[in-house]
Order: C-alpha cells, then structure tokens, then sequence
C-alpha cells in the first residue's frame, strides 16, 4: 500500500466523519427552527447530505452499487424539499 | 510519478474539498440569524461539497476499477435542482413573512417581489399570484 492510497482511505475515512457530524448539526436546526422555511431548508440539506454519504459508502466498498440509490435519493429530496414548499405556500399538493 | 499516483492523490484531494464545503454549509446554516441568509450557506456550499465528493467518486472509479462517468447524471440532477428547491423555500419564507424586510428603493420602484416592502398582505398578495 502506497502512500497516495493511505492519504486516499484517510481523506475517506475523514469525510464520513465530517458529512456525518455536518449531518448531525443540520438536524439540530431542524429541531430549533425556528421558521417553516428553516426546517424545509434543514431537511433539503440532509438530503443532499445523504447523498454524499452514500457516495461515501460506495467507494467504501468498492461497488458501483450505490450510484441507483444515491439517484433515486436525489429525486425523491427535490420531489418532497417541492411538496412541502408548495404544501405551505398553496395549501395544497396537486391542485 | 505514474497517473495512478496522481489520480489518487486528487480522489483525497477532492474528498478534503467537498467534506470540508459540506459542513461550511450547514455551519453556515446553523450560525446565520435570518432566514433569508441561512437559506444562502447550504444550497450553494453544500451543492459545491456534493459535486466534489461525486467527481472524488468518478476518479475513483476511473482509477481502481473500470471507469464509467454515471456520477455525472447525480451531479447534473442536483446542480438543476439545487436552485429550484431554494427558490421555492424562499417563496415560502416570504409567504410567512418571516424574514427581515428590505430596506427601501432608491427610487420610486417597489421590489420586484415585495409589492410593499411594509404590508404583509402585499406579500401573500404577490406569491399567490403565479402565473398558471
């Protein structure tokens, strides 16, 4: 094992942490709010979040297996960060 | 120095950047004071961490096992729907009404979006009316 793929499964090991613990602290300005606006915002940035963890993972394991899953996550955050934002504005989905 | 060498240094260089630009954002999230503001950190900075961590992902890929660039489907998808999303939780902050109003036109103009920057009732009056 060379020493660019030490720095490679360190700089790995240092992003899981950092997105995990940037995951965490959206979660505390999803709890305090205070705004409807805030707690949407917080939840469309763990989404985007989840994202990079998957990614993570998959590089992790060394499978291209993952790349579905972090798609479909993608989609269904834009699809529910919308909803809930038209939700509020319109109160209602499809109108 | 081979190309393997050079291509894995830059997966831990990327993998730094966009870890380091995923918890800007949401530091930029939690530390702002209006909603306005905070709604600016995560859905530029985050979407930048993302797309740093998916190209980290593409030479990864291209470097250990057979290459292929799917990663960049993620990334197209996210960096169009990034501004859309926060359009619409900006739409949201104005229908309550919750952020700081702006200050006064120069001119004689109103804001674009705020029929009167003081009224409240402007405001719901101007999100609601979205052209069909």
């Amino acid at each position: 094992m060379s020493a660019a793929t030490e720095l490679m499964n360190f700089a790995l090991i240092t992003a899981f942490i950092v997105v995990a613990i940037s995951q965490m602290l959206s979660m505390v300005r999803l709890f305090i709010g205070p705004t409807t606006g805030d707690r949407i915002l917080a939840l469309d940035t763990m989404v985007v979040n989840a994202i990079g963890l998957i990614v993570l993972l998959g590089m992790w394991q060394g499978t291209r297996m993952y790349f579905e899953p972090a798609l479909l996550v993608a989609m269904l955050g834009f699809v529910s960060t919308v909803a809930y934002a038209r939700f509020v504005l319109r109160g209602d989905i499809i109108e | 120095m081979s190309l393997d060498i050079v291509a894995t240094y830059a997966v831990a260089a990327f993998l730094f950047i966009g870890a380091v630009f995923a918890l800007i954002g949401v530091i930029g999230l939690l530390k702002f004071n209006d909603p306005m503001t905070r709604l600016h950190a995560p859905t530029k900075v985050g979407t930048v961490g993302i797309g740093a961590l998916l190209l980290a992902s593409i030479l990864y890929f291209d470097t250990f096992h057979d290459g292929s660039i799917h990663e960049l489907l993620i990334m197209a998808f996210l960096f169009v729907t990034a501004p859309i999303s926060a359009n619409f939780i900006a739409k949201v902050i104005i229908h309550q009404g919750t952020c700081e109003t702006p200050p006064e036109p120069v001119t004689e103009c109103t804001w674009s979006t705020l029929g009167s920057p003081n009224r409240k009732s402007d405001v719901v009056e101007a999100v609601n009316h979205t052209p069909e």
